[in-house]
């Protein structure tokens, strides 16, 4: 309603509207919007300028190798001319997976416990507490996963691959399965610790865009809901879930987003291959960002192109997911406001 | 809220009950004999809360799957790991629980108790993973950490093999200070800025920049770093430095800071920026003095939240800074270091020594997120509108001098100004109610209006200003009433 207003009273400043609620505007009014509009197109340059350079210094390694020949080729040795992302780019698919895959049920059970089931009081310290998890700086968990967590995945990624082996991405090379003194290093490094590590990450964003989706389901319908005789799950699966859909798979697109781009825990806890490496338990994997992280010191100018060229298509990923998730939470009913 | 009330009281004394289900059961014609029966089914569902049934079906499902575990994994089935262990385990008791329930309750109950059960262990996981992460950073952070130099040197003069008694991480404490400083001084003015724009001037423009910025808050932090590198270090031919740095952390935190900025000011009451209007401010005043101290609790904490991100993101600085051992505070020339990209280069060395200055750096920069988080939280725990005592005072000293200040200049109309304290109404009352018992009608209602808005803020919009309610009195006073009376309807 008030949005609205303004909305019109901006848009038509310059047909006579009868009664515009909007104040005459003086010189100063005049000085604000120009100083605010300058402010808005500053950031609009910035993040323009994020892919024009971008594109501009790619420039010269896509012309080289052809876009098509760049996305199909695994190699990378920018100095023979032989470089391309298919592998680097299907593992950080695979990671990003395997993230997605972890953190989504953690992340919407969280927010189902924080909307609906934890005790009251304890809400407020609980949101805190996942929001202080998304602002834990990447590096930390990094550290974590690298020295922590992969001497315990260790036992249940063998086990995974011993039982489930015949799954064809959960395969094994050179391991029998019940064979107790197999190596234990073909199990490091590997995709499935890189995407735990992740999917820590970018859980509490994903539970955050969730939660807060899930707290504005309607009181109304969820008090009709209970007045019918369900039960709490009833009342989950019969209102929040359906009104939080958007939210749900808003949120999850925004934690790929971030899982795409990941680069110091992955780089720390991976062994770089440039292979397209399928087997998500064995070691070795790639990452767009892990491959710029870990070639930009000692690259040549044509190298570096190549770089910006793995830069932009990460890029170019990342904000077709965004996107995605951003005209899908606005689609939705979620967020919607209801009469009751 | 209160079917949730009601339900926790009632059933555990079913006579009481009865009075609740006894028109429905009168008029089914249930006689008075098998009421006791037949109450059962009329027992409103519990919804939440604890019984002594439950309590003991999930200590009992639990021990009972972590039996069920051991056996399998030392006795029956080959498996091995600690992880493997807690996931069967879990199972088993979960499979447990489900069917202790259904000893006495119906399928939809189980389900429920299940799934609470499910929700409470996601939520258990979820921080037991967030104190394991924090925890275990700082346990192994205990070897450097009480040495003093850790915090008073560089690493210019300690190789990798020198005991922890020699080098700290003085060089990227300072580094990392100086690219946050240097970000800050570019996101602020212009994050809040544009956020101000995109709530300010609505129209297509501002769409599509909200679009855009929404779109860049999952920017990768490489991609800053990548994009500041080619710009400044390929394209302008400087050098790697701490300011580049700095602008690669503006890059990505520039959207983050607009985006809960704008988020912030969208809260912000109709009603205040309405009433503001209407007491013939312009645009800009407003904001000035009634959007932005309105939500500045919220405006801190999304800066501060930004800083937290920023601080700790390694990849943009890995790309920009260069790398040094030694003590730099000039930003302009010359590598500099962060924290986590001393941490990235400490744990990247095999000596223990090294690692346990990373975690100890690690340790540091943890800590430094913490605390800018407990500050945001305290600055940001109310809601836009909301004041603490202090502010609450000092508005109200400000509102106060403003009646003073009003009632000497002797205009009618103008005296809008209670701000709820007596004796001060008192003292700057006189000249003005002599005017005001003259036009009640017309004067009572916007001042009414006007006083019922949250802030105490919005008075003091107009302290400069006071010339167009003077020109035109009877006017505005009827445009103020109108409006504020309309956005208050709408926004109760």
């Amino acid at each position: 309603m008030v949005s609205a207003l303004r909305g019109s009273a901006g848009a038509e400043s310059e047909r006579p509207v009868p009664r515009r609620p909007s104040p005459a505007r003086g010189l100063g009014d005049r000085i604000f919007r120009v100083q605010l509009t300058a402010a808005g197109v500053i950031v609009l340059a910035i993040m323009a300028a994020v892919g024009l350079f971008l594109l501009l210094r790619a420039g010269q390694a896509l012309r080289t190798r052809g876009v098509w020949g760049f996305l199909t080729t695994a190699d990378w040795q920018p100095d023979v001319h032989r470089f391309g992302i298919a592998a680097v780019l299907t593992g950080t698919l695979f990671i990003a997976a395997v993230a997605v895959t972890i953190s989504v049920p953690l992340a919407l059970g969280t927010a189902l416990f924080i909307s609906d089931i934890a005790p009251r009081p304890l809400r407020r310290t609980l949101v805190s507490m996942v929001d202080l998890m998304a602002a834990v700086p990447s590096v930390v968990y990094g550290l974590w996963g690298l020295f922590f967590l992969q001497q315990h995945v260790i036992g249940l990624s063998r086990w995974l691959s011993d039982w489930f082996g015949w799954i064809p991405f959960l395969h094994v090379d050179g391991t029998q399965p019940g064979e107790p003194l197999a190596s234990q290093s073909v199990y490091t490094a590997s995709t499935f610790v890189a995407g735990i590590v992740v999917a820590l990450m970018v859980a509490p964003i994903q539970c955050s865009v969730m939660r807060e989706v899930f707290a504005q389901a309607p009181a109304g319908e969820r008090e009709g809901a209970y007045a019918l005789g369900a039960t709490r799950w009833g009342m989950i699966r019969a209102v929040v879930l359906p009104y939080g859909m958007g939210g749900i798979i808003g949120g999850t697109m925004l934690g790929l987003g971030r899982a795409l781009g990941e680069t110091i825990a992955v780089y720390l806890i991976i062994s770089p291959v440039f292979t397209i490496q399928p087997h998500i338990l064995q070691t070795g994997s790639n990452s767009v960002s892990s491959l710029i992280a870990l070639h930009y010191g000692d690259a040549s100018a044509f190298g570096m192109s190549a770089l910006m060229a793995a830069g932009l298509a990460l890029f170019l990923l990342t904000l077709a997911v965004n996107f995605t998730a951003s005209s899908i939470v606005a689609r939705s009913r979620s967020g919607a406001q209801s009469e009751a | 809220m209160t079917v949730v009330d009601l339900e926790k009281g009632a059933p555990q004394n079913a006579p009481q009950n009865a009075p609740h289900g006894a028109p429905g059961k009168a008029a089914e014609g249930i006689s008075a004999d098998t009421d006791a029966v037949a109450v059962l089914p009329d027992v409103p569902r519990r919804i939440g809360g604890v019984t002594r049934s439950g309590v003991l079906s999930v200590f009992g499902a639990a021990a009972s799957g972590l039996c069920v575990a051991v056996l399998l994994f030392g006795e029956l089935a080959p498996f091995s790991g600690a992880l493997g262990f807690f996931v069967t385990a879990y199972l088993a008791f979960l499979g447990i629980y489900a069917v202790l329930t259904g000893l006495e309750e119906n399928g939809q109950a189980v389900r429920d108790r299940v799934m609470t059960v499910v929700l409470w262990s996601a939520g258990g996981l979820m921080f037991a993973a967030l104190t394991m992460v924090l925890g275990f950073t700082a346990w192994r952070g205990r070897e450097a950490l009480p040495h003093a130099n850790f915090f008073t040197q560089d690493m210019q003069a300690a190789g990798p093999l020198d005991p922890l008694t020699h080098g700290g991480i003085a060089h990227a404490m300072l580094g990392t200070i100086i690219m946050i400083a240097i970000a800050l001084a570019i996101t602020v003015p212009l994050g809040l800025a544009c956020a101000v724009y995109l709530n300010q001037i609505p129209g297509r423009f501002s769409r599509f920049v909200r679009t855009i910025v929404e779109a860049m808050t999952a920017l990768p932090s490489i991609v800053a770093g990548l994009m500041v590198y080619a710009v400044w270090i390929l394209n302008l031919g400087m050098q790697k430095s701490g300011l580049a740095a700095g602008f690669a952390i503006s890059v990505m935190m520039l959207p983050i800071v607009i985006r809960a900025a704008d988020v912030v000011l969208r809260l912000v009451p109709g009603t205040l920026t309405e009433a503001s209007e209407a007491l013939g401010a312009p645009r800009w005043r407003t904001v000035w003095h009634v959007v932005l101290p309105t939500a500045r609790s919220g405006l801190a904490t999304a800066v501060i939240l930004g800083t937290a991100r920023g601080i700790g993101e390694t990849s943009p600085v890995l790309l920009t800074a260069g790398f040094t051992a030694a003590l730099n505070a000039d930003p302009t020339s010359g590598p500099m270091v962060s924290l986590p990209l001393a941490v990235f280069n400490f744990v990247k060395s095999p000596e223990p020594t090294m690692i346990a200055r990373g975690f100890g750096a690690a340790a540091v920069l943890m800590a430094l997120v913490l605390v800018l988080f407990v500050i945001a939280r305290v600055i940001g725990g109310r809601g836009p509108g909301h004041q603490n005592k202090r502010q609450a005072r000092r508005a109200a000293r400000a509102s106060r001098r403003d009646a003073t200040r009003f009632a000497e200049l002797h205009t009618p109309g103008l005296k809008l100004f209670e701000t709820g304290s007596d004796e001060n109404g008192e003292q700057a009352d006189p000249p003005g109610s002599a005017e005001n018992h003259e036009n009640p009608g017309d004067d009572s209602r916007p001042r009414g209006a006007g006083n019922g808005a949250p802030s105490h803020h919005a008075p003091a919009a107009d302290d400069g200003e006071p010339t167009p309610p003077n020109g035109s009195p009877a006017d505005g006073g009827t445009r103020a009433g109108g409006n504020t009376d309309a956005a208050t309807g709408d926004s109760h």
